[in-house]
């Protein structure tokens, strides 16, 4: 157990290390992903599996993935450029790639489909076993019901206050963008005006 | 382990519960009413606020001088959690009156402003009532996140994005600081709740448990995130730039709501959940060495600092950063005298505060900042009421007699010298002789304002006309700020109950072993220390 932790341990902190010290951004979201599986890990280790999974699929799926998105939109050139920098990456690709397949090979043979029987249920109460997602509702929803119930809220009025800071001001951005019509129109009424007042100049 | 929630548990948190109701209400009222109604908001909350009140007030005259636990120990309702309700809805009240007029002038009136003070209200309200780390986290930033957004409110002033931003990064890495704080008393303890880490750090602190170290350094981690939440040296820096660039109610808002209930926080905290650790055995030091200093320094730096401070709202910061010094000595002084100080003191200081700010926001035009010194010179021609207003809150700003802030300043020199004679601790002495010095400096920079108004004339002819609602707010202020401090009778017993549950923790070792105290708690705590002394 001891050397499970000291190596997802230091995956996590290297990845952590990683995030900051990558120059370009979608490194950086990378290095957090592995840092983030790291403490799926950590989680797996202390018998939370519940936790360990959405650790996975919430923050290492869901949000890493709005992180690169973000990322991809900002579209930071110059950060870019440093990519060719790490040629030797793709030499590790190549045996990533093998290594993934034995995995899976080993998986495919290796792995019997016979489930194994689970612990004798009488041994320990339904509610006292850790990492379920029975005993994290439970206690979600008695010992802890306040803080979940505030939790509630808070995204509730975060909620409200990022559209309060987001959303575009209609009085403002309208005046905006009637100014810049405006303006075209304004223009082209000017150009319009001085071709007759020329026309009718050559008239007189 | 009871089985599950009763109803009476939910009256208990009426007031709160009240609050989210008319706080999400508010939200769809601001859709009835349509834009640029927000008035009508206003008004909503208020009566929310209102009710708020009412049922405080029965919980108090229910469950006056006990205490109730509720919601399987997460928060608690007890004299110091009401007091503190008390003064979290008066505050905002008095806010959300002063913002009205001033959303106008910025042409940003809108429903959610309302709804997000209400917000942050409720966020104090648990933070003063929480005895758990966990339910007092997530009050804390129920309670921050909604004021980050109230400092960005006004989206196209460059000042109050700078002011957001800044407050948000600044924040959010002192919640990091102190989560770790939280997670290493996790950790150690097996508990977040208060009761039971009090418990368990009597134990692990003793000399030569290897957990001792760790505790030290969660304890510094802990003060430290506390540290940036009231605005003390050394993490004072996001405060001068986020009250200047916030909205001037927000600002108001924040240096009185925001600054009680993290006091509100970190008082119960350390006195309910580290109090064994205000003095470590065997040379480590404890949350009063730690505190200590960091009380001097900020003291010292807030108000030196405030001295050469040009802009009124940036004045008014620095003076708010050596409040919070002062506050925190009530802390350091670990007697009763010294908790009744930090509750008096945020109850004086929540009322001259925000009249302070009131006369400000009255000065405020459309196209005039009104925020320099000099906006408010010739200030006793132009409107003389609130040029007298303003000089009272100055005056008990700066503690003097007979206006409310002496009394504060009072219990907080008077706790200082009590400890120190009682602990025979010189430099307790050395903390009140520095804090007394540190007023006359504070005089000096409320002195600049006060000339500006008196002394100079101002070449503008521009007229100030606070609103009725303006005006009436600055004038409550000022009858309750004069009111405390001729009378304060009434509101010291108050404080006095509400600082009753809080124990006197173990003296400093080198003191004599005083004899057991009063109550029985105490006295098993006592013990314990001394123990740890014997075994030296």
């Amino acid at each position: 157990m001891e050397i499970l932790f000291i190596l997802f341990a230091a995956i996590a902190v290297a990845g952590a290390l990683n995030v900051i010290l990558q120059r370009n951004p979608i490194y950086s979201a990378i290095g957090l992903i592995v840092t983030l599986c790291a403490l799926a890990g950590l989680f797996l280790t202390l018998a939370a599996q519940f936790i360990a999974a959405i650790q996975i699929i919430v923050y290492a799926g869901a949000i890493m993935v709005l992180f690169v998105f973000v990322i991809m939109l900002l579209n930071i050139r110059e950060e870019e450029s440093k990519i060719d920098r790490q040629r030797y990456l793709k030499w590790l690709a190549a045996p990533l790639f093998v290594a993934l397949l034995a995995e899976v090979y080993f998986v495919i043979r290796v792995v019997s489909y016979d489930p194994k029987p689970l612990p004798a249920q009488g041994a320990v109460p339904p509610g006292q076993i850790l990492g379920t997602v029975e005993s994290i509702g439970n206690a979600m929803f008695t010992t802890y019901l306040l803080p979940f119930e505030a939790t509630s809220v808070l995204i509730l009025m975060a909620i409200v206050g990022s559209m309060l800071l987001a959303r575009r001001e209609r009085t403002v951005s309208e005046v905006t963008i009637v100014t810049a019509e405006q303006i075209e129109a304004a223009q082209l009424e000017r150009e319009d005006e001085a071709h007759e007042t020329e026309t009718v100049g050559a008239g007189h | 382990m009871p089985t599950g929630i009763t109803s009476n548990e939910l009256w208990l948190i009426a007031p709160e519960l009240i609050i989210t109701l008319f706080a999400c209400l508010a939200l769809v009222v601001d859709i009835v009413a349509g834009r640029g109604r927000g008035r009508w908001t206003a008004l909503f909350c208020l009566t929310g606020i209102g009710f708020a009140l009412i049922s405080t007030g029965i919980l108090y005259s229910e469950h006056h001088g006990s205490e109730r636990a509720a919601f399987y120990r997460m928060v608690a309702v007890d004299d110091y959690a009401i007091f503190f309700k008390f003064l979290f809805l008066i505050a905002a009240a008095l806010t959300i009156l002063i913002s009205v007029r001033y959303l106008d002038v910025e042409r940003h009136q809108s429903g959610e402003f309302y709804a997000l003070i209400m917000f942050a209200v409720l966020g104090m309200m648990f933070m003063a009532s929480g005895t758990d780390l966990l339910s007092l986290y997530v009050s804390l930033e129920l309670m921050a996140i909604a004021v980050y957004v109230l400092v960005g409110y006004l989206r196209n002033d460059r000042k109050s994005n700078e002011a957001a931003i800044k407050y948000f990064l600044l924040g959010a890495f002192s919640s990091g600081i102190m989560l770790y704080g939280i997670s290493l008393f996790y950790g150690a303890a097996a508990s977040t709740n208060l009761s039971d880490i009090s418990a368990a750090v009597v134990e692990l602190t003793a000399e030569g448990q290897p957990m001792r170290y760790l505790l030290l350094i969660a304890l510094v981690l802990m003060a430290a995130g506390m540290c940036f939440k009231i605005a003390a040296v050394p993490f004072h820096m996001w405060a001068p730039d986020a009250y200047e660039g916030a909205p001037t109610p927000v600002t108001a808002f924040m240096s009185v709501a925001v600054k009680a209930a993290s006091f509100a926080m970190f008082t119960r905290i350390f006195l309910d959940g580290f109090g064994a650790m205000r003095y470590l055995p065997g040379g480590l030091p404890g949350w009063a060495l730690i505190l200590g200093i960091a009380a001097a320094v900020t003291i010292t730096w807030g108000n030196i600092a405030a001295t050469t401070q040009k802009n009124v709202k940036r004045l008014l910061a620095y003076s708010s950063i050596g409040h919070a010094g002062y506050l925190l000595l009530g802390l350091v002084a670990g007697n009763r005298t010294g908790y009744t100080g930090i509750l008096i003191y945020l109850l004086v200081y929540t009322f001259m505060n925000l009249g302070a700010w009131t006369v400000i926001i009255a000065l405020r035009r459309e196209g005039i900042a009104g925020d320099e010194v000099e906006d408010l010179n010739g200030l006793v021609h132009k409107a003389p009421a609130l040029a007298v207003f303003m000089l009272v809150f100055l005056l008990a700003l700066a503690g003097i007699p007979p206006t409310a802030g002496f009394i504060g300043k009072y219990y907080i020199f008077l706790a200082l010298i009590e400890a120190g004679s009682v602990e025979s601790n010189p430099w307790m002495y050395a903390l009140a002789v520095l804090a007394v010095l540190m007023t006359a400096v504070a005089i000096y920079y409320y002195y600049t304002i006060v000339k500006a108004m008196f002394l100079t004339d101002s070449d503008a002819k521009i007229a100030v006309e606070p609103t009725r609602v303006q005006w009436s707010v600055a004038a409550a202020a000022f009858v309750l700020t004069i009111g405390m401090g001729v009378l304060p009778q009434f509101f010291i017993n108050r404080s006095v109950e509400a600082a009753r549950r809080f124990q006197v923790y173990p003296q400093r070792p080198q003191a004599a072993p005083t004899p057991a105290r009063s109550t029985a708690p105490q006295t098993g705590q006592l013990r314990q220390r001394d123990n740890g002394t014997n075994e030296n």
